[in-house]
């Protein structure tokens, strides 16, 4: 079981959720939760979370609210602080980012998110060093809509570029994360670990534009939702 | 013990959803990697147990009878979609056309390296198909187009999209999710999702 320690508004439409777990083991950046919740009739939905906390953070997921989304309105609109939820994990060993993979095969990060597909991604340049050159692609349709975007801003050692799809706004890049965008983040030298996440559709497009461009299509790890 | 405030949509379980699942109207996509890109004309899957071997190309798979499944699909990732229709080739008619021998185990490969891990039981004595078809499509890249295989009694993952080789083998081997902590037989109906369950 877990309890809700504290509650971060990022957007209108997406919380995180920082939880309190009794003996909670470091987790792998990249990994997710199972969370299940159940009805007063019994009836229970269960869905996976990644955790955007790193490895050395309280457990943490961040979840946007989706049209008809009977667990992440719940998430977003319902939770309260001090409310137990039953967890599941963490799990998952592939679409994973640890320093032992840095060390053993060392190369660039680069880090390419839609949406909430930012979670995991959040949780890989947390545990990465400043010695891992890192570059963050973020694609969100509005300003309003950038989730960590304080982070985001400070952040110091990476190279962070964030487009906005549906808004022109001083400080980001107009449209989508296309060939160009990613070829100027594959770069020339040593091919980067490559993570994308988000919604389907993005995932497609941006994999498929990238896979001409980048020398080792086994070092792209890829996580869709919806 | 029921999670406050929380009551859920209206139920519409009707003894076909298993346990940890909900009914998506959609086709979600779930990839390790990047979808693989092969054309009907590059295809080709060859069935084999050592001793003997057998290759299709899209020409030679459509030789056999083709045969047409409605069925629920269940993926890991906890959703279920119901009433799908695929077209395609029976796994026990492409082994008996192979003339393969008889082994306990299938390890699956695809185009982009995935493999898993299914028994032979489960290919010949259900409904496991060679798909070419989706909802009377052809099937998208995406979703394992030109040719995957499906397992619709098992987890999805156990479907290989991009199907190319079946090896047959005394012995079970891990494949791709099996190795990396997910369940080595993945049973939606028992939970099987991670190692332990």
């Amino acid at each position: 079981m877990a309890t809700v320690a504290k509650l971060v508004e990022e957007t209108s439409s997406a919380r995180t959720i920082v939880f309190d777990v009794p003996q909670w083991k470091r987790h792998c950046a990249g990994q997710h939760l199972d969370l299940r919740l159940t009805a007063p009739d019994g009836y229970q939905a269960t869905r996976s979370y990644s955790l955007s906390s790193g490895p050395d953070e309280a457990p943490q997921i961040t979840v946007e609210r989706v049209d008809d989304g009977e667990v992440s309105s719940f998430l977003v609109d319902i939770v309260e602080d001090g409310d137990t939820l039953e967890i599941r994990g963490a799990v998952g060993g592939y679409f994973v980012w640890t320093p032992r993979l840095a060390s053993t095969r060392p190369a660039p990060l680069l880090l390419i998110g839609g949406g909430s597909g930012i979670a995991p991604l959040r949780a890989m340049w947390r545990s990465a060093t400043t010695n891992v050159p890192t570059t963050i692609l973020y694609s969100a349709q509005t300003h309003e809509r950038v989730i960590y975007r304080d982070e985001l801003a400070a952040h110091e050692s990476a190279t962070v570029k964030i487009h906005l799809t549906r808004q022109e706004h001083d400080g980001y890049e107009t449209g989508r994360i296309d060939s160009r965008a990613l070829n100027a983040a594959v770069g020339t030298g040593t091919p980067p670990h490559t993570y994308v996440c988000g919604p389907t559709a993005f995932v497609e497009a941006v994999t498929q534009a990238l896979m001409p461009l980048h020398p080792d299509a086994s070092m792209i790890r890829t996580e869709r939702f919806g | 013990m029921a999670t406050r405030g929380f009551t859920g949509r209206p139920r519409t379980d009707d003894g076909r959803v298993p346990p940890g699942q909900y009914v998506v109207d959609d086709f979600p996509v779930l990839t390790a990697g990047p979808t693989v890109g092969v054309t009907e004309q590059e295809w080709e899957l060859t069935v084999g147990d050592g001793n003997t071997s057998k290759s299709y190309d899209w020409k030679s798979l459509h030789a056999l009878p083709i045969e047409s499944i409605t069925v629920d699909i269940h993926c890991v990732t906890h959703w279920t979609k119901l009433d799908t229709e695929w077209e395609g080739v029976r796994v026990s008619t492409l082994f008996e056309d192979a003339d393969v021998g008889d082994y306990d185990f299938a390890l699956v490969s695809s185009y982009g390296d995935y493999t898993t891990n299914v028994p032979v039981s489960d290919l010949v004595d259900h409904d496991a198909l060679i798909a070419t078809r989706y909802d009377g499509e052809p099937i998208d890249a995406e979703h394992g187009g030109p040719v995957r295989l499906v397992v619709p009694h098992l987890y999805f993952w156990k479907s290989a999209k991009w199907v190319r080789h079946i090896r047959l083998a005394d012995e079970d081997e891990p494949g791709f999710w099996e190795a990396a902590g997910y369940h080595s037989y993945g049973d939606p109906w028992r939970e099987q999702r991670y190692y332990a369950d």
